[in-house]
């Protein structure tokens, strides 16, 4: 990457189309979740988007991958996916079996298809 | 101090000892990925310890180098981006109410809310609210101290991931991508406790997927909105 993108230092660029283009949400979610009702239906809503969103998040991850984890082939992706999942309720939710059982499992496959 | 400085650095202990962690392991992993991200696209270490830095959130960050890479604009990629970041919203509104305790401090509060982002607002989820009121402020503390050690695991990450990703072989490298997704899907499960948080996991998962295909770009802020107000709805059903 040189110097400049756009015409622009790239520390500036950096800056202004990563640091405050995410920012500004953060500061509008303290001026709001700072005067919200916790115990009030809007606040209720805004949980009910915030879970979605991530969790829209996680299945866009696993279906439609970008970098290394593209290159693993869908039916992999979702057998270590839901077999993490198997062994995080098998040991009462324990959070570290299921995310290294589930990338172990991952490893496994693809040597195995391999 | 207030009240049981005790329990003030007991809370405050409990936070430092999250550098030792599930999140702090799955930041760690996703940070090699930027770095070696950061690296093919042929931006210098420097640009991207200090993207981690101001922007402390990573799928903006590779949202970010991504669009960079592909010759967008400072208009485009910002615009990316903050498409992005929108989720950061409504997570912080939830997470403030919790963090800011009876006094308001303005300045830690602005400083606080830099580190929202999926695992810590995840993490605040999943400790903050069983807290007794005496014990908030030391738990913000402590909530504090937990970001900066995950501040300090994702600059190990962008780092090693920059210096070292060309040693990691492929296979190893996409487990240590996975864990991301699997972390973040697990934690929505183990801190979902009533039927709208199932409802709001399951409708993100189907809905999001299918918006990608269809609206690219608005599908994460689509379907997390349909996807939530349809479960905020259930929820309120007998």
């Amino acid at each position: 990457m040189p110097g400049s993108i756009d015409g622009l230092p790239t520390y500036l660029v950096l800056f202004l189309a990563g640091a405050l283009a995410t920012e500004v949400w953060r500061w509008l979610g303290l001026a709001v979740g700072g005067r919200i009702d916790v115990s009030g239906g809007l606040f209720q809503w805004v949980r009910a988007v915030a879970t979605a969103l991530v969790a829209g998040m996680v299945a866009r991850m696993v279906l439609f991958p970008v970098g290394a984890l593209a290159d693993v082939g869908i039916a992999l992706r979702l057998l270590a996916f839901f077999g993490g999942l198997a062994l995080f309720l098998l040991a009462r939710r324990n959070l570290a079996v299921g995310v290294a059982g589930g990338a172990a499992m991952l490893i496994a496959a693809q040597l195995v298809v391999r | 101090m207030p009240a049981g400085a005790g329990s003030a650095w007991a809370a405050f202990g409990r936070g430092t000892r999250l550098i030792v962690s599930v999140p702090a392991f799955v930041l760690l992993s996703t940070t090699i990925g930027f770095g070696a991200l950061a690296r093919d696209g042929g931006f210098e270490l420097a640009h991207a310890v200090f993207v981690t830095v101001t922007t402390f959130a990573l799928p903006n960050q590779v949202v970010l180098i991504d669009q960079l890479m592909r010759g967008a604009t400072l208009a485009g990629a910002a615009l990316a981006v903050t498409l992005t970041a929108v989720r950061l919203m409504p997570m912080t509104v939830t997470l403030v109410p919790l963090i800011k305790g009876a006094r308001r401090r303005r300045l830690l509060e602005i400083v606080a809310v830099h580190f929202v982002a999926i695992s810590t607002w995840i993490e605040g989820n999943r400790r903050l609210a069983a807290m007794p009121e005496d014990d908030r402020l030391p738990f913000h503390l402590g909530v504090g101290t937990a970001m900066l050690a995950m501040v300090a695991m994702m600059l190990t990450g962008t780092i090693v991931g920059y210096t070292l990703v060309a040693g990691v072989p492929p296979v190893v490298n996409a487990a240590l991508l996975f864990t991301t997704p699997l972390y973040f899907f697990l934690s929505l499960i183990a801190t979902s406790r009533s039927r709208m948080d199932f409802a709001a996991v399951a409708l993100g998962c189907a809905l999001t997927p299918a918006l990608y295909l269809l609206v690219p770009g608005f599908d994460l802020l689509l379907g997390g909105v349909v996807g939530g107000t349809v479960a905020f709805l259930l929820g309120r059903m007998r």
